[in-house]
Parts: C-alpha cells; sequence; structure tokens
C-alpha cells in the first residue's frame, strides 16, 4: 500500500473510519425513527455557523459545531411549544440557517476562504488535530448510545408508552438531538453539508438486509460507511474527481445495486 | 376537554370501580383514545379532574397498563418480541442500567401467560395482528398493572382471534380493572360487565347494558340493535 506514505491520506482514512462509527452509531436511530428529514434540516443549519465563523475569523467547524448544537436544541424546544407540524418546523429551520450562513458570508471583508469545501466536504483536507476531535466524539456518541440504549429503544419505538412507564422522553429527545447535531458537523469535512444525508442514511438502510436487530444493524452499517469512504476516496484519487461527491455516489451505486438484488 | 379549539371531551363525568370490566363505544372521532390519554395523563383535561386511584394521573400512572392501538407501530422496526415486552420493565429503572435477569424472567413470564413464548425470538414484524396485540398486553402487564387500558385490540383480528383475546383477558383479570374502547359493538361480548358510550359525551349507568336512545345519542342515527345469540348478548333480551 504505497498510497499509505502520504500523511494526508493516512489522516482521510482515518477521518473515514471515525466518520462511519458516528454514521453507524446516530445513522441507523435515525432511519427507524425515519428522521432522516430532521438530520437533513440539522445539517444545513451548520451552515449558518460556517458562515459565522467565516465572518469572526475562527475555525468555521468549530463555530458550526456551537452554532448546530444550539439550533437543534431550539428546535426541539420550538416543537413542543409551539403548533407546529415537525416537517414544516424543519423546512424552515433549514432555509434559515442557510441564510444566515450566506448572509455571514457576504458581510465578511475581503478574502472569502473556498466554501465549496463546507457544502460537499473534502476528506483529503481533514488535519491531524481534529482527527482526535472526531474520535472523542465518537467515544461520546458511543458512550451516550450505550448508556441510554433501552430508553433510546423505547423512545423510537414507541413515545407514548416510554412516557407512560416513567423514561424521561424529553431528556432522551433532547440528547437525540445532541447526538444528531454533533455527528453532522464531524461529517461536515469528509463529505460536506449537502451530502451528509447520504452517510447517515445509505449504510443504515443497506444494513437492513442483512440484520433485524438494531445493535447488528449499527455494526454492519458501519462496515458498509468504512466500505464506502475507502472505495470513494480510491476512486477519487485515481481519476482526480471531488472525493465527497464520490464517496456519495458509491454508496448511492451500493444501494442500488443491493436493493435491485432483493428484488430479484 | 378541548383541543385546538374543538370541543372533543365534555360532561364527562364517570368512576370505574376496582375490579371492573368496562367496555366504552363510540363511532370513530368520539374521543375515545382521548380519553385514555387523559386517564394516563399524556393530555391535560382543560377542565375538571381526573383522579388514577385518587391520585393525579402523572402519579398514578406506574399503576396503569396500556396497550396502545396497534397500528401506530413502524412494523419495520428491528426489535425481537421480547425486547418490545422488556420495555414494560422500565420503570423505575435508572438510565445507565441495562435490564436484569429479573426484568427477562418477568417478560418471559409474562409471554408465558398470552400464551407467546414460543415467538420471543421472532421479529415484531413477522406477527400477525392477533400475535402482535398479545405481545402489546404482555408489555402492559410485566409492569404489574392495576389498570388495564386497551384502545381497539381487536380492530385487526377476525372473529375466532377475538374471542381468543377476550378469554385470555378473562383469565388475566384477578385484580386487574379493565378499561376498553372499541368503535365496533360486536366487540363487546359477555365478558364485558359495564358498558359507556362515548362521542364527546358519556351515556353510562353503570351496567351491562346500552339503551337504544343513548346509541342513537351516541352515533347520531338509529342503530340496529342486533344480539348475536345468548352467549354474545349484550341487550336485554326483548319480548313484545
Amino acid at each position: 500500500m504505497s498510497l499509505l506514505q502520504y500523511e494526508f491520506l493516512r489522516n482521510a482514512l482515518l477521518a473515514g473510519f471515525l466518520v462511519s462509527v458516528a454514521c453507524a452509531i446516530v445513522g441507523t436511530l435515525i432511519v427507524v425513527r425515519r428522521m432522516v428529514f430532521l438530520a437533513g434540516g440539522i445539517a444545513h443549519v451548520a451552515f449558518g455557523g460556517v458562515g459565522i465563523g467565516v465572518f469572526l475569523g475562527i475555525d468555521p467547524i468549530r463555530s458550526a459545531l456551537v452554532f448546530t448544537v444550539l439550533s437543534a436544541l431550539g428546535m426541539g424546544l420550538a416543537l413542543e411549544r409551539l403548533e407546529i407540524s415537525e416537517d414544516s418546523a424543519i423546512g424552515i429551520l433549514w432555509a434559515i440557517g442557510m441564510a444566515i450562513g450566506a448572509l455571514f458570508v457576504g458581510l465578511t471583508p475581503g478574502y472569502v476562504p473556498d466554501l465549496m469545501g463546507y457544502l460537499f466536504g473534502n476528506i483529503l483536507m481533514v488535519p491531524t488535530g481534529e482527527l482526535a476531535v472526531m474520535a472523542l466524539l465518537d467515544l461520546g456518541l458511543f458512550a451516550v448510545t450505550l448508556s441510554f440504549w433501552k430508553e433510546l429503544v423505547a423512545v423510537s419505538f414507541d413515545p407514548e408508552f416510554a412516557w407512560v412507564v416513567g423514561v424521561r422522553t424529553k431528556l432522551i429527545n433532547t440528547v437525540f438531538l445532541l447526538m444528531i447535531a454533533t455527528s453532522c458537523v464531524m461529517l461536515i469535512r469528509a463529505v460536506g453539508i449537502v451530502l451528509v444525508l447520504a452517510l447517515i442514511t445509505i449504510p443504515a438502510v443497506s444494513s437492513r438486509h442483512f440484520t433485524k436487530s438494531l445493535g447488528w444493524m449499527m455494526f454492519i452499517s458501519g462496515l458498509f460507511g468504512l466500505g464506502f469512504v475507502m472505495v470513494g476516496l480510491y476512486l477519487s484519487f485515481l481519476f482526480d474527481i471531488p472525493s465527497g461527491a464520490t464517496i456519495v455516489l458509491v454508496a448511492g451505486l451500493a444501494f442500488l445495486l443491493l436493493e435491485g438484488f432483493k428484488k430479484s | 376537554m378541548e383541543r385546538e379549539g374543538q370541543t372533543i371531551l365534555e360532561d364527562i363525568n364517570f368512576s370505574v370501580q376496582e375490579g371492573d370490566f368496562v367496555g366504552i363505544i363510540g363511532p370513530n372521532g368520539g374521543g375515545k383514545t382521548t380519553l385514555l390519554k387523559v386517564i394516563l395523563g399524556l393530555v391535560k383535561p382543560s377542565r375538571g379532574d381526573v383522579l388514577v386511584f385518587g391520585k393525579e394521573p402523572e402519579e398514578g400512572r406506574h399503576l396503569v397498563g396500556y396497550v396502545p392501538q396497534e397500528r401506530i407501530f413502524d412494523r419495520d422496526f428491528p426489535l425481537r418480541v421480547i425486547d418490545v415486552v422488556l420495555m414494560g420493565r422500565l420503570r423505575g429503572k435508572g438510565m445507565f442500567r441495562p435490564y436484569s435477569r429479573e426484568d427477562m424472567q418477568k417478560a418471559l413470564e409474562a409471554l408465558e401467560l398470552v400464551e407467546m413464548s414460543h415467538l420471543k425470538d421472532r421479529q415484531i414484524g413477522s406477527l400477525s395482528g392477533g400475535e402482535l396485540q398479545r405481545v402489546l398486553i404482555a408489555r402492559a402487564l410485566v409492569s404489574e398493572p392495576k389498570l388495564l387500558l386497551l384502545d381497539e385490540p381487536t380492530a385487526n383480528v377476525d372473529l375466532p382471534v377475538e374471542t381468543e383475546f377476550f378469554e385470555l383477558l378473562e383469565g388475566l383479570r384477578k385484580g386487574i380493572t379493565i378499561i376498553l374502547v372499541t368503535h365496533d359493538i360486536g366487540v363487546l361480548s359477555t365478558y364485558v360487565e359495564k358498558i359507556a358510550c362515548l362521542n364527546r359525551k358519556m351515556y353510562y349507568h353503570g351496567t351491562k347494558e346500552i339503551r337504544p336512545e343513548d346509541l342513537e345519542a351516541v352515533y347520531g342515527c338509529p342503530v340496529d340493535l342486533i344480539a348475536h345469540g345468548v352467549p354474545h348478548r349484550v341487550f336485554r333480551e326483548h319480548r313484545p
């Protein structure tokens, strides 16, 4: 593997692994709860945070993390307090987040860095320091999921019943929103805001063909995620094409093949 | 009881004695599920009080077992039968702690009770309507409730399964109060002890008979009362 001599490629593979772990845990829960659109909204809100970071001259990923977490919490509150359907709330959040980003980028004087990297990702540009942060987030996600496993499962399957038997459903839902927010931001570097949905849904949906257990779904979707990232990365390197888009298209192709195979 | 400006339930004043088996019938949209949710404390009434075993619903809910309508479930959800039943043991369980051996034991016993233990490792999505209904009852029973609320328990099953289902309930009843709501008058078999009619308002006389005028008020039109032979008779024998 002479390719591994390159530090950036090693970093990219490591980032791919860390991203796959987050997608496996959070993506599986999102898919079984049918909250993919919510994840999309939260991912796009991150663009607001990126814009603010660019404007303030700080690392846009850091500001995106803070902004997205706060927005996700605000979203949770809004859904509780306002008489509005979830999909309308998501649509509004989605648009406002993007608008805030565009506004702050527009207000930034002088040189504005390339925003394509945030929208479509570039896994080859993940700095070494960020890998440690990603690893920490993964550990956090893992620990939270393990700690709240039975509550997360119960709230996902039947929230009313969970409430009746005394589960603190609001707390669990807030924890879940935070998990989505952190994973979405983590995915920005690798595949970008626009493509986050692919890595959250496709591995989880594909894993459904192989198991009927939630735990195994997470494990298998982790393998799928890693596979998609590695193949996509290799192809993008080989043909010198954008990595984020290639990874997503590899995932999409694999999904179609699996579905077709299942049908026949 | 109002929601979004529309009155869903009003002037509801009824009490259930411990050990009763009460059937509540009424048309769809008549507020039956809402009534159960009020009893559970999931929905707060805009006026009036609800007491469950003398306490506020939120404090009384640990005594209540809830069997929701079957159709609200995502049948694709990757979960085994035993995992579903275990959810009934969540009460009082600290977060961070997995289910104990005792929880597993109780869950298996509950499955035994509803005669579903042979399916414990089956995917919930692969169950028939009747089987899923029994599993949901096991889930409610595993928390050892004093009051069992059943929402349209026989909506998706055919008649033989329905009869079996009521025989099962009869066997479980010792010491448990049951409130069952349904839109299907035919469901209310001999097993039900008291019947109430509900369509926004409630007509309840603490008896097993339905007065034709109540039924008319509830359904808004004359309803043909047909008693299916003696075992299923819910109406007094009619003599000319």
